[in-house]
């Protein structure tokens, strides 16, 4: 028999949205509530550690910056398909979320004057990225986990994995989790939920992303009905660490860095003359990668041609003080020296606009269910998100969910018992139909033909003949019998949550190609050979993607606009 | 190292439902340029033995997870190069002092739990400002020099797993616990000072340590736990420096 655990509000993800939104329930409810954070992996592992360069939040506008310009920026930057209200209400809430974790002791880099420092970032016109070092995210997750400890009401379930929501009616009523130490399955029943389990991650095979950071918290909360937005738009970040992938901060470009193709030529002033290497992602991406297709890139000893990321130019005092992050990460992963040697870096897949669907305050279409952080599509981001603005906004929308969630399960009592059928269900499929049970496909292959026909058939640039061979293959993979566990041992079975890993991998990655099959027209990420123009007469809309028995299925919502017209963006 | 060449790795594996009686297995893993240690358990989870438990996520060093003993060491299996250990063997334990929930998975709970021990948050006494902030509290770059370093802790363990005095008193912090308390005592923003010194201040508490000094050896970050120990410790003989 499944344990039934209860508590008022449920947050599933352990990333900076996540324990933003644990804290903020706390805070609400006086420590009243009793929240319990399921998250698949142990607190402090959550990819967010890994966010690097800097949190935007505009902090003096006595000296120049103001709302209205970084209104304006992440407008621009999303290429027009970002909702203007929930850009209004993001930039407000900003700076308040900066001191906030600065007042829980964050070790934000500071000025002369002892007030909180800020460097530049592409897209933005005014230098508003908070930073502390290289390593944003991890002291912002350092902070939020140490402070979430203050709340004896918070309970952590580290290493559950989550396998289903309980929704009936259109209300959140529950979910499942495997808790791995023991390979139990267990149902939590509460009033309130958040999904903050990041987006959907590793679906590429060159990719920033850690291992955990795969889409099982998207595909969940999509099986409950609860629609994905925008899944088309995938952002490419400029420089991924040749060959391993991992994140070289933009901070670096920042701080002075420059970009090289094989000729040592600044090639950014063919494509972005005014701003160069500190214009948004997409259009520093496609520069490379049009650099590279023309031969212009270098051939690396691992077959992957690449171009150069040049630090050398950075003062070396400045560039060990506050990009010491990446500098490690190349002295010893690389075994490159940046004070000396120019970095090997090639586009690589970094951010996923597209989430579950919700309204400007992160409420989903089911009752008592929110989606906050990369999970959800806001939309602030809209078809290509700026650098800095990620990590501020899991703080924002970690802070009004988390309120929302709270305030709900306060006025909400619990309904009846928890509908056991699902439950059962869930007990069934898991433990009799999946473990011990040999697939005859095995299915990591599985995961890697998804990541190749991805990156193959739906990356930077795309066109209708390559994505429909995509999607085919994927539609195949869908088939193939790999659902199955080799590993029958109910300990910490890493090869049962692999395969449920996988299985909302290839399905979410059907989703990515349907979605960007339809979109014919080019706007930010989403560039496509046989559309190159945005088009604003058909296309200035929301992709939603519904979860139906046979497949996705697609319809578009208007976007919001107050205040500023579409126009052609330049930088 | 070429595309070609192998490397061995004797693996330990234990699964509790299984008589619990730990075995080592071998696997043979073709290497690659820059490969790592945590991308061969990788290769052997997914190419040649699933039922391998790893726990592993950012292959960046920065999330902590894959804290395992490596020819002997407390390592980040993600930060170690197989061309670094210079063998052509590679015994793979999971990390010591603490219990094992299988393979080379262990289980960190207590460690956890003796993190949040020592208070590892910000306390003040203007609790108001402090919840609903209002204006930055100010701090000079030479006042977070003085703990930054103290709050690069990735919580890895691996300062717990080498720590002599750990491995014979449990109910002795270690050295990550005590290097978080130094990090919260010395940041000019708290304001409880005495508080942090009566939590650690016992028999069993900071006095325990010997300056064996294998901490700050194995630690991945540069956190130097060793240090703090003995800064925190000359803070509670001669009292608390100015600042």
């Amino acid at each position: 028999m499944v344990e039934v655990l209860e508590h008022d509000v449920v947050i599933v993800g352990s990333g900076l949205a996540g324990l933003r939104a644990a804290i903020e329930a706390s805070r609400v409810s006086r420590g009243k509530l009793s929240v319990a954070v399921v998250t698949k992996t142990q607190v402090m592992r959550s990819h967010s550690v890994s966010a690097e360069g800097g949190t935007a939040a505009v902090l003096y506008p006595e000296e120049g910056d103001s709302f209205e310009s970084h209104i304006y920026d992440t407008i621009k930057g999303s290429d027009f398909l970002a909702d203007q209200n929930a850009v209004e209400l993001f930039v407000h809430s900003a700076p308040r979320e900066i001191i906030q974790l600065e007042h829980w002791g964050m070790p934000w880099a500071r000025r002369e004057d002892g007030r909180i420092a800020q460097r530049a970032f592409g897209g933005m016109s005014y230098p508003r990225a908070c930073f502390a070092e290289d390593k944003v995210g991890f002291f912002e997750m350092q902070t939020l986990y140490d402070t979430a400890l203050k709340w004896d009401n918070i309970t952590f379930y580290q290493e559950w994995f989550a396998t289903s929501l309980i929704v009936e009616e259109n209300r959140f009523r529950g979910l499942t989790a495997i808790e791995m130490k023991t390979g139990e399955l267990h149902a939590v029943k509460a009033k309130s939920c958040i999904i903050a389990t990041g987006g959907a991650g590793r679906m590429y095979t060159f990719a920033t992303f850690g291992h955990s950071s795969t889409p099982d918290g998207l595909y969940i909360a999509y099986k409950a009905g609860a629609p994905l937005k925008d899944m088309e738009f995938v952002q490419f970040h400029p420089t991924g660490l040749v060959p391993s992938g991992i994140l070289i901060t933009e901070a670096a470009r920042g701080e002075g860095g420059v970009l090289l193709n094989a000729k040592e030529e600044r090639f950014l002033k063919r494509y972005a003359p005014q701003k160069m290497e500190l214009a948004p992602r997409d259009i520093v991406s496609r520069a490379m990668y049009t650099e590279i297709l023309e031969g212009r890139g270098v051939e690396g000893p691992d077959g992957m041609s690449h171009l150069w990321l040049d630090l050398t130019v950075i003062e070396p005092e400045k560039l060990k003080r506050r990009l010491a992050g990446i500098r490690e990460i190349c002295v010893k992963l690389a075994g490159i020296d940046p004070v000396n040697e120019k970095i090997p870096v090639r586009p690589v897949a970094h951010y996923y606009m597209g989430g579950i669907h919700t309204n400007i305050y992160g409420a989903t279409p089911i009752a008592g269910l929110w989606a906050a952080g990369e999970a959800a599509c806001i939309s602030i981001n809209g078809a290509n998100r700026l650098g800095s603005n990620s990590t501020i906004e899991c703080l924002v929308w970690g802070r009004i969910t988390g309120e929302a969630a709270a305030r709900y399960a306060m006025e909400n009592g619990f309904s009846s018992s928890l509908p056991t059928e699902q439950v059962q269900k869930e007990e069934k499929r898991i433990f009799d139909g999946l473990l011990g049970k040999a697939p005859r496909i095995n299915p990591y292959e599985v995961k890697k033909k998804m990541q190749r026909t991805m990156e193959s058939h739906c990356h930077i640039y795309r066109d209708e003949k390559s994505m429909i061979e995509g999607l085919r293959m994927i539609r195949e993979l869908k088939q193939l019998p790999y659902m199955g566990v080799e590993d029958s041992s109910r300990a910490y079975n890493t090869n049962l949550t692999n395969v449920l890993e996988i299985e909302a991998m290839v399905n979410v990655g059907e989703i990515i190609v349907t979605a960007a099959l339809q979109r014919r027209e080019s706007r930010g990420a989403h560039a496509r050979r046989d559309y190159p123009k945005r088009d604003d007469q058909n296309w200035l809309s929301h992709t939603l993607i519904h979860y139906t028995v046979e497949g996705p299925e697609l319809s578009y919502a208007p976007v919001h606009i107050d205040k500023y017209q579409p126009v052609e963006r330049k930088y | 190292m070429s595309g070609t060449s192998e490397v061995l790795l004797r693996v330990y594996r234990y699964d509790p439902s299984n008589g619990g009686k730990p075995r080592y297995q071998n696997y043979r893993v073709p290497t690659f340029r820059g490969m790592t240690v945590l991308d061969a358990l990788i290769y052997i989870k997914e190419n040649l033995d699933p039922t391998l438990s790893i726990r592993y996520s950012c292959r960046m060093a920065s999330c902590g997870s894959c804290g395992m003993t490596i020819n002997g060491l407390p390592r980040l299996a993600c930060f170690t190069q197989i061309s670094e250990l210079r063998s052509k063997y590679i015994l793979v334990q999971p990390l010591r002092n603490l219990p094992i929930i299988k393979d080379l998975v262990a289980d960190l709970d207590e460690f956890f739990n003796k993190h949040k021990l020592v208070k590892p948050y910000l306390i003040r006494r203007d609790v108001e400002e402090q919840e609903n902030p209002r204006e930055q509290y100010r701090q000079s770059e030479e006042e977070l020099e003085r703990y930054v370093q103290f709050a690069y802790c990735i919580k890895c363990a691996l300062c717990y797993s080498a720590c002599p005095v750990v491995s014979t008193d449990k109910s002795f912090p270690g050295p990550q616990a005590l290097a978080q308390l130094y990090r919260y005592y010395i940041d000019t923003r708290d304001e409880a000072r005495e508080e942090r010194i009566r939590i650690v201040d016992g028999a069993h508490g900071i006095w325990r340590c010997h300056f064996a000094d294998s901490c700050s050896q194995v630690c991945p970050k540069g956190v130097d736990p060793a240090l703090a120990i003995q800064l925190m410790r000359r803070e509670m003989m001669f009292g608390p420096s100015k600042g």
